[in-house]
């Protein structure tokens, strides 16, 4: 993506907020609502309408942790570029909710409109605003709905009213209506009516003043818009997951909701039989537990879960290093501990799940940073964890899991499963037996059976700590030790078979950028700002796995200022990254840290990195 | 280990040709005496008996001597010594990747009534089909003798300290919460804990076995009631049990008046030979309030209490392929090329 939507940001603002420049295609709309009111379909569709015109568009729920009457906002972002991160200046706000009403109005930029509800009572009207007053009561009322449905058909209304101003393609709105509400025709008629009655009420008694215009394009033809829980989910189905242990926990709750509902599709077998077994566990120790117990018989076993899950997964997950069990955790991360921002998006856990746990122990950690990487890595862990024989964590959060992306499809996986090194019964016989902790093939990874195989040398007792290469009991120090240093080994080999970063630029710039997960989008967009702005050109690479791969170490050195950008107050990746650095490479990183629980903006990254630019020089 | 030359006698095998030594474990650590060590020799020769390939058991445990004792038989089964008061979990997780194979779960009082409760609830409400047991003598071993919550009011350490806060009677719990099939016995008496054991293999369910086994080292003295003088004193047999594994032929008559007989899941036949007037082992209620009365009385009831073999199991439940999970094929577990382009359309 070469330009920015710089240009349309730097207009001068005119005396009257009546603009004669269209802004085509480059906006924000933020809609603010009350929780609970059923607007999460009519933001839907309104993100769809635009979508299905071929324009890129992304959508973030900022919503609080409440089932009905807190505030609850929902941002779609237009950008013919392409960008997707969230954009911190809005440029239409749709006013559902009187109580955050003036808050809401009161944020916007000069030359911003606002659709509201004319019922509200806007006590200190800013001249430098353009507003659009609507009945959305009596609007919703004309439908004929019944009175207990008319809060949801309000929602509808706001849909066509901003259609009619934004020129948005009303045949394929309703078409997505339609499809929304499917087989309910009853419920589709009454819904589009709402959307009908906006439009005309927005094309009769309002007077467009503001600049802001959709237009048809072809970026999104082929793309596909979906949450990145929903692909993580598909990943596992795909993976060939046998055994879920789960327990209900915000962000993550819908990857194991999602992956019931493919998997009661599509993993239920010509007889009625599942080919799965998934039980919603009493507690996130129990969800772990179940997964080691699985994995360890076999079993391609997952949970999902979110930081205070992990945890509570902590002593397990050692266990799981330990005893050298297979395993795959989906941790979509949010901010930290008890009640508060549960629905609020972080990158906080990295530091803890590197070593989670007692004891010298080290995890595999895949880091997608999109909807298709969290359906690719799904699909991955399950692979390196079952070859080498550990716990693997995939890291998204609530801004990739619980929001809806536009991407490319995602590829059918090509690669058949790798169920690792697991002897039969017929190579027990031609061994003569085995021993599980022997480092045969020198990769640290060691031959295992599973519980069932019918030779009498191939049992072995699994526990922690405190064994020998033949699994017996053993508290010799040098059989420790030995071990110890044999899944060092393992570690390394994992290093070569984990995803390796993105790497973006022509490698030759003084100044490189590394960020991981959901903070990419802002970086991308945030890169092309500073060349336009400040005429700095970055290098860019994108961690994508713990242990850091090779190409890490060599970007670092490449560069003479590294920039870590992520969201979390502490740096966590550049912790990491310090750790395992060459001493003299580590004055080289910087670390810039967003941290209010919404999805980071490039604004932000671009003003931290240009003021620290500044600075140097 | 005899240094006699070997004799001809021929050696005794059970009903798949296998040996009692191909049944045994791993030389005990535990301290002489400890009653741990005398169930791990039953549950092997239950094994053995019942005519079990040891390569269809899975073994789990948590933390605790109890839990140690896993190495102790059985070492061609496959063992998972996991964290305290996980082993529940564990077992589940095990159980579910291949129900084809037996699960049996070690535990102690500790590791089940304190810091595994949580589990060990969940675990009987799901019916899991395990033989859960609870190697149950009142103190923790492994720290050096404090109490467990299963320790009764009244009863005293070595170092004199008096436990006044009530037991938890892990028998009454587990057929509260749906365990289907719930005795007690008593290290010390082999004639019934064999039986017992011999059943719960028999049993497809949870089978919830709370086995007092005295800790020789920290709780055998004078005011302890979970020695073996108090045993041995207070033990309150709820029935006599018999038990006639589906191989064997029926020969025993019994009398319909005095004697329960329950057929269980696998063909074989349970005799519970009434010794309470009051008792019927189907009787839910009946037995919690005879655990009550009991224990009220300052007896330990023991026995078969409680025999459900209608309730579905949680691997049934789950309505799963008859093959192990852990095992399917590549094309049982990945879904099409077509299924997927169902999905990305469904998106598009």
């Amino acid at each position: 993506m070469a330009i920015s939507n710089l240009e349309v940001q730097s207009l001068p603002i005119a005396d009257s907020p009546v603009h004669s420049k269209k802004v085509v295609n480059d906006f924000s709309i933020q809609i603010a609502t009350v929780n609970g009111s059923g607007s999460q379909s009519a933001n839907n569709i309104l993100l769809r309408s635009i979508f299905n015109m071929g324009i890129p568009v992304s959508g973030k729920n900022l919503f609080p942790s409440n089932i009905a009457g807190l505030p609850t906002w929902f941002v779609i972002r237009v950008s013919r570029e392409g960008w997707v991160a969230r954009k911190n200046d809005i440029d239409l706000l749709i006013a559902m909710n009187h109580e955050t009403f003036h808050e809401d109005v009161r944020s916007l930029p000069t030359g911003g409109s606002v659709i509201f509800d004319e019922t509200f009572n806007l006590t200190d009207r800013r001249s430098d605003l353009i507003y659009y007053p609507v009945p959305f009561d009596r609007l919703a009322a004309a439908t004929g709905a019944e009175m207990k449905v008319r809060k949801l058909i309000k929602n509808m209304v706001y849909v066509g009213v901003a259609a009619q101003l934004l020129s948005i393609d009303i045949k394929g709105l309703e078409s997505i209506v339609r499809k929304q509400f499917g087989k309910k025709a009853a419920v589709a008629d009454v819904n589009w009516k709402a959307v009908q009655l906006g439009f005309d009420y927005a094309a009769s008694t309002l007077t467009k003043q503001d600049t802001l215009v959709v237009e048809p394009m072809t970026a999104t033809h082929g793309k596909i818009i979906i949450d990145g829980n929903s692909a993580s989910a598909m990943g596992a189905m795909f993976a060939g997951v046998t055994v879920v242990g789960w327990y209900p926990i915000t962000p993550s709750t819908s990857i194991v909701e999602d992956l019931i509902k493919y998997m009661k599709q599509y993993r239920v077998e010509k007889d009625g039989k599942a080919s799965f077994a998934i039980v919603q566990a009493e507690d996130e120790l129990a969800a772990i537990g179940m997964v080691l117990g699985a994995g360890w018989a076999g079993a391609r076993a997952m949970t999902a879960t979110s930081g205070p899950g992990i945890s509570l997964m902590a002593e397990f997950a050692g266990l799981g290093y330990f005893a050298e069990i297979p395993g795959v955790i989906f941790d979509v991360q949010r901010t930290g501990p008890s009640t508060g921002l549960p629905t609020r998006t972080a990158q906080g856990d990295i530091q803890c799940l590197a070593g989670l746990s007692h004891g010298d122990t080290k995890h595999v950690l895949l880091i997608p940073g999109s909807v298709k990487e969290c359906f690719e890595m799904g699909v991955q862990a399950f692979d390196l964890a079952e070859y080498l024989q550990t716990p693997v964590f995939v890291l998204s959060d609530t801004d990739l899991g619980m929001n809806n992306w536009m991407s490319e499809p995602f590829e059918y996986p090509e690669k058949p499963i790798n169920r690792g090194k697991v002897l039969n019964v017929k190579q027990l016989d031609e061994l003569g037996g085995f021993s599980r902790y022997k480092d045969v093939d020198g990769d640290g990874i060691t031959y295992r059976t599973l519980p069932g195989t019918d030779h009498p040398a191939a049992a072995y007792f699994t526990r922690g700590t405190g064994k020998n290469d033949k699994a017996l009991y053993s508290e010799r120090p040098e059989d420790y030790q030995r071990n110890m240093e044999r899944l060092v080994r393992k570690f390394e080999t994992a290093r070569t078979l984990v995803p390796k970063p993105i790497i973006d630029g022509t490698g030759k710039q003084k100044v490189g950028i590394i960020a991981y997960g959901t903070s990419d989008c802002a970086v991308l967009e945030s890169r092309v700002q500073l060349e336009c702005e400040l005429k700095l050109a970055t290098d860019y690479l994108r961690v994508r796995a713990y242990p850091f791969t090779q190409q890490v170490d060599e970007f670092i050195a490449q560069h003479e200022t590294v920039y870590v950008v992520e969201q979390n107050r502490d740096g966590q990746l550049m912790n990491l990254l310090k750790t395992d650095l060459d001493p003299t490479q580590v004055t080289k990183l910087h670390s810039i840290t967003h941290y209010n629980g919404l999805p980071i903006d490039a604004r932000s990254v671009t003003q931290a990195i240009a003021s620290h630019e500044g600075a140097n020089k | 280990m005899s240094t006699t030359p070997v004799s001809s006698a021929p050696v005794k095998s059970n009903s798949i040709g296998l040996e009692i030594l191909d049944y045994r474990g791993s030389k005990s650590t535990l301290c002489a005496g400890c009653g741990h060590n005398v169930v791990a020799e039953r549950i092997l020769e239950a094994y053995y008996e019942m005519g079990i390939q040891p390569e269809k058991v899975m073994k789990i445990s948590g933390i605790g001597c109890s839990s140690k004792s896993l190495a102790y038989f059985m070492s061609r089964s496959f063992s998972f010594n996991s964290v305290h008061g996980r082993m529940p979990s564990v077992a589940t997780g095990a159980t579910l990747a291949n129900k084809t194979m037996r699960t049996i779960g070690i535990s102690g009082d500790g590791d089940t009534a304190s810091i595994g409760i949580g589990q060990f609830v969940h675990l009987l409400r799901r019916n899991l089909p395990i033989i859960y047991i609870i190697e149950d003598n009142g103190v923790y071993g492994l720290t050096k003798g404090q109490f467990s919550a299963t320790a009764d009011i009244g009863s005293k350490l070595k170092t004199g300290v008096i436990n006044d806060l009530p037991p938890i009677d892990v028998c009454a719990l587990a057929i509260q919460m749906g365990a289907t099939f719930v005795g007690r016995s008593f290290s010390g008496d082999k004639k019934q804990l064999s039986t017992m054991l011999k059943a719960a293999i028999a049993h497809k369910g949870t089978v919830l076995l709370d086995i007092i086994s005295p800790c020789v080292t920290f709780n055998d003295h004078e005011g302890s009631t979970k020695s073996y003088k108090y045993m041995k004193e207070h033990d309150e047999a709820v029935n006599e049990t018999g038990f006639i594994t589906h191989f064997e032929e029926i020969s025993v008559e019994y009398d319909h008046d005095t004697t329960v007989d329950v057929q269980m899941h696998d063909g074989s036949h349970l005799r519970l030979r009434k010794l309470h007037e009051d008792y019927t082992p189907t009787d839910k209620a009946g037995a919690v309030n005879l655990l009550m009365e009991t224990h009220e009385k300052g007896e330990v009831l023991t026995g078969i209490f409680y025999v459900d073999t209608h309730e579905l199991d949680f691997a049934s439940r789950l309505n799963m392929v008859e093959e192990p999970l852990a095992t399917l094929p590549e094309e049982r577990v990945r879904p099409s090329r077509e299924v997927f382009a169902e999905l990305m359309q469904a998106h598009g």
